[in-house]
């Protein structure tokens, strides 16, 4: 269970791992936020590649940060999620807001 | 309905305990022999139901949670989460998708997802005694 932040030219990504629950989102959305805060990139990248498990809290964490990149004027894309992340993902119909990409 | 098996689990509303319901639930679950997708479906409904107590029933107080799985004839799982809260008051606008009293840090998508990972989700309230969710799905199916 971690976050690992890399900034790039404007992109910043965001690499979650492990299970994605109401007990862990909030720290991880308190690192999320600093992280956009210090480098106000233009494109926020959330890497779900080593996600075990999500429930609805990831879908607000997901929200959550696409409203602050709203505010800094950049866009955030969800990518390499997970079959299971996938299923919950699609439960919600997040992906009409929000660019949502498979673990291929 | 008969019950072919059965397991009851007790805990304080502590936001730690969601990861162990939700894995308790999938082990007990096993010996109906689930599909992956099943398994991860069935986690996911544990964890919104059980995250709601938590989060909606307790808001202040600590109290405890109640969880009780019984194996149904036809390979059907039934799941009953329990708490003793805040209860809701209009269970109609609670299920609407996105419907939250919880803020920016809730999705309100909760009860859709239990609705659209189980077979039948049902909901008993009263404000002030408590909530009861009662879901039911069918594990096994290839
Ligand atoms: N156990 C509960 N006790 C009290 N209120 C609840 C309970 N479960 C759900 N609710 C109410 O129903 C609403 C919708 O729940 P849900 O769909 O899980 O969304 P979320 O948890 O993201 O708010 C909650 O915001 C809350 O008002
Ligand atoms: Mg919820």
């Amino acid at each position: 269970m971690g976050t690992v932040m890399r900034e790039k030219n404007g992109k910043l990504r965001i690499s979650v791992s492990g299970e994605v629950d109401h007990h862990r989102a909030r720290d991880t959305m308190e690192q999320i936020e600093e992280a956009v805060e210090r480098t106000l990139p233009r494109e926020c990248i959330l890497d779900l590649r080593d996600v075990t498990f999500m429930d609805s809290s990831g879908i607000a964490l997901i929200l959550k940060t696409h409203r602050r990149m709203n505010e800094i004027g950049g866009r955030v894309l969800v990518e390499n999620v997970p079959g299971q992340a996938m299923r919950v993902l699609e439960a919600s119909a997040i992906d009409r807001i929000i660019s949502i990409k498979a673990n291929t | 309905m008969r019950e072919l098996n059965s397991v009851k689990l007790e805990f304080p509303a502590k936001s730690n305990n969601e990861s162990f319901a939700r894995s308790a639930v999938a082990c007990f679950a096993a010996q109906l022999d689930p599909t992956v997708d099943e398994l991860g479906d069935l986690k996911a409904a544990v964890s919104e139901a059980v995250t709601n107590a938590v989060v909606h029933g307790y808001p202040e107080k600590m109290g405890k949670i109640c969880v009780r799985c019984r194996i149904l004839k036809e390979n059907v799982l039934e799941v009953l989460v329990k708490d003793w809260g805040r209860g809701i008051e209009n269970i109609e606008l609670a299920r609407t998708p996105a419907y939250t009293t919880g803020g920016s840090d809730r999705s309100g998508m909760g009860f859709t997802i239990m609705e659209s990972f189980t077979d039948s989700v049902k909901i008993r309230s009263k404000p002030g005694k408590g909530t009861a969710v009662l879901m039911r799905k069918k594990l096994g199916c290839r």
